[in-house]
């Protein structure tokens, strides 16, 4: 009797199965094309030479002081990029939860509105905004406060990654304090919970999968990222991203460049393991 | 009852509370005593909730003051109440294991670990789950979650447990063990349930004093023995269980006209030619051969229900419902006699208005 309900119901998931990959085979055939093989011709360029032949070389090259200084200082910009998006992100996301429906929803979109418009626009916006005899300078002359001197410094470039980034940490946090069940908040509440004590042991648990996502896409592109540092950081600070574009297009050096980029995802990788793994721990912990 | 001797624990004054420009509850008043199984029971939107939220902490009455232990908490947020809440979709915390979910009020109240862990084994025991400390709560079916949320709530030793529909979501076997073993638990217990349902026969097994409401208003309060077999009007005896409301006629005491033809009761005291509503429920409606009847008609529907047969029969114009166990099959003439202390008279609502709200209640429940 058993058996055949298993039988049957593998039968159902066969048939469901086959029907997931002829609908998913699009998307198969569109990953393959723009993911995968990209991440293959990378992976073959990176391990070869000019001449052919198979090298470590092109990957070592980090450990250069000019390539590991760059990667370092990425890293090191990112995680403060992100740290703020979530100090910022946070709080924001928690009033825009708690508020109702109409209200929390245009201020969602005056956060998503200038997504909508190019990114490098926008960041070419800031520089203009934020140049030495830029918009902003000019009014802190004419109302006599002293000049803001941040574009090509780091400051610049982590200003422009919070910026650009922020709505990526708010959206999943925002997300995740929504799916909250406000009867768990009332049993805590009912409990004896007073408003700290449920922030702390419901909501922010409850909201880290949220925080986590949130990370991973802020964090990412952070790291990755060369347009912010090219036109607000001026062309003296180097950060990983711009090594390997300067590789790929005024060297040419595909090989190198693609060296780099293996470095740099096996950051991305890393990260990505590790939010995994204490999105993991966080359910683990409690089995 | 006893209950009535003693102080009310909860003493609930002249509420009304609305949202927006629609009165859910008017100026209620209700006393709920110490160690009672009080169930509130009506149809869906009649404002149980609303009550239970304004005992509870999560709702203010626009009016009226809500009376614990003789002080005034109408005010006082829930986590300052010294009464513990079951919700009606357990809202268990998904990222604690079930230990944790149980522990979490007496973690709040800083009590030492030992004293934790025995009151959670404790606990756990009462609702019939010991060792599940380690588990999450969605590796937990419905109807153990249910009784883990009622073991997160007792294991604070509250006066008073609220219980908003606990059972609803559970299929009938399960929910019939589930009413027995809260029984047993408010036995062992020795706390006061306010319970929540739109389930007539949840409330009957269950209560000691039922509080039937209707739109804000309660219809009855009354033990349910009580409430089943004197309601006090159309609306309370159709909601607790099957019957015949019939228009009728007193003509004095002890002797009403139903249906033209007149039939012996009990009920004194409505005066002379008053019109009444009578109800008489479906298995104290005897069939007979048509001779012996005091009126005489036939049998339209017939169903088998297990315990007994559903019948319908057709006698002086009405549809009178019957429970029996004998077999009468369609089409057989039959008569039809009811005992006097069967038949309960009930004064016709004062206004048109309160007959069309409890008519309109009537068709929803059918
Ligand atoms: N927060 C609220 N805002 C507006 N209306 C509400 C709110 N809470 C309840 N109501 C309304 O009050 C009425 C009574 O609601 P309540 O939840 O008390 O009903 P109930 O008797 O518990 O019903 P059910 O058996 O379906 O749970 C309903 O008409 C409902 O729509
Ligand atoms: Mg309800």
């Amino acid at each position: 009797m058993t058996r055949s309900v298993n039988d049957n119901n593998r039968k159902l998931n066969n048939r469901r199965n086959f029907g997931t990959i002829l609908m998913g085979s699009p998307y198969l055939v569109w990953m393959a094309v723009f993911i995968i093989v990209p991440l293959f011709m990378i992976l073959y360029y990176g391990l070869i030479d000019r001449d052919g032949h198979f090298t470590f070389a092109n990957i070592m090259a980090i450990a250069s002081p000019v390539h590991s200084k760059a990667l370092w200082l990425a890293i090191l910009l990112a995680i403060i990029a992100t740290a703020i998006c979530l100090l910022l992100a946070y709080p924001l996301a928690f009033i825009l939860s708690r508020t109702t429906l109409k209200r929390s929803g245009f201020v969602i979109l005056l956060f998503i509105l200038p997504m909508w418009m190019n990114f490098l626009l926008r960041t070419l916006a800031w520089q203009a905004l934020l140049e030495k005899t830029g918009v902003i300078n000019n009014i802190l002359a004419f109302l006599r406060l002293p000049p803001l001197n941040i574009i090509n410094t780091p400051a610049a470039i982590v200003f422009g990654m919070v910026y650009n980034f922020l709505p990526f940490m708010i959206l999943p946090i925002y997300n995740s304090l929504l799916k909250i069940d406000v009867n768990v908040v009332n049993a805590a509440r009912d409990l004896g919970a007073g408003n700290i004590k449920i922030l702390q042991k419901i909501i922010f648990p409850l909201s880290i999968p949220g925080i986590i996502s949130g990370i991973t896409m802020v964090f990412v592109p952070a790291l990755t990222t060369f347009v912010i540092s090219k036109i607000l950081g001026g062309s003296k600070i180097l950060l990983i991203g711009n090594v390997i574009e300067e590789e790929f297009t005024h060297a040419g050096n595909w090989h190198l460049g693609s060296g780099l980029s293996i470095v740099l995802m096996l950051f991305i990788v890393i990260n990505m393991i590790a939010s995994s793994i204490f999105d993991k721990n966080r359910e683990g912990s409690m089995l | 009852m006893d209950f009535f001797k003693t102080k009310p624990l909860i003493n609930l004054e002249n509420i009304s509370k609305s949202f927006g420009n629609q009165l859910i509850i008017d100026e209620l008043d209700l006393k709920i005593h110490e160690n009672e199984f009080i169930t509130l029971l009506g149809p869906s939107g009649c404002g149980k909730t609303t009550i239970l939220r304004i005992i509870g902490g999560f709702e203010t009455p626009d009016k009226g003051r809500v009376i614990f232990d003789n002080t005034d908490i109408t005010h006082l947020p829930p986590n300052k109440r010294q009464l513990n809440t079951v919700f009606q979709k357990y809202a268990l915390f998904s990222h604690m294991n079930i230990g944790d979910n149980i522990a979490f009020g007496l973690k709040i109240k800083n009590k030492s670990k030992d004293y934790i862990k025995d009151k959670v084994s404790y606990a756990l025991k009462l609702v019939n789950l010991d060792g599940f400390e380690k588990r999450m709560p969605d590796s937990l079916s419905g109807g153990q979650q249910q009784r883990i949320a009622i073991a997160r709530a007792i294991v604070n030793e509250p006066k008073v447990l609220l219980l908003d529909e606990p059972l609803g979501a559970l299929d009938l076997k399960l929910r019939q063990e589930m009413q027995y073993e809260l029984i047993r638990l408010k036995n062992d217990l020795g706390i006061t349930f306010i319970y929540v349902t739109h389930d007539q026969e949840e409330a009957l097994t269950m209560s000691d004093t039922i509080v039937i409401m209707n739109q804000g208003y309660i219809q009855q309060i009354g033990t349910p023995e009580g409430i089943y077999n004197e309601p006090e009007n159309a609306f309370v005896a159709d909601f607790i269980g099957e019957s015949n409301i019939i228009d009728a006629m007193m003509i004095e005491d002890r002797l009403v006209e139903i249906l033209g033809t007149r039939f012996t009761c009990v009920d004194t005291g409505f005066g002379k030619k008053t019109p009444v509503d009578v109800v008489i429920r479906p298995e104290d409606v005897v069939l007979c051969d048509p001779a012996e009847g005091i009126i005489s008609g036939a049998v339209s529907h017939l169903i088998f229900k297990g315990v007994h047969y559903e019948m319908e029969v057709t006698a002086c114009g009405f549809e009178w419902l019957v429970h029996s166990t004998g077999m009468f099959p369609v089409g057989t003439p039959v008569g039809i006699k009811v005992d006097p202390f069967n038949i309960q008279i009930m004064n016709k609502p004062e206004s048109e208005d309160e007959q069309a709200v409890s008519l309109e209640a009537l068709e929803e429940n059918s």
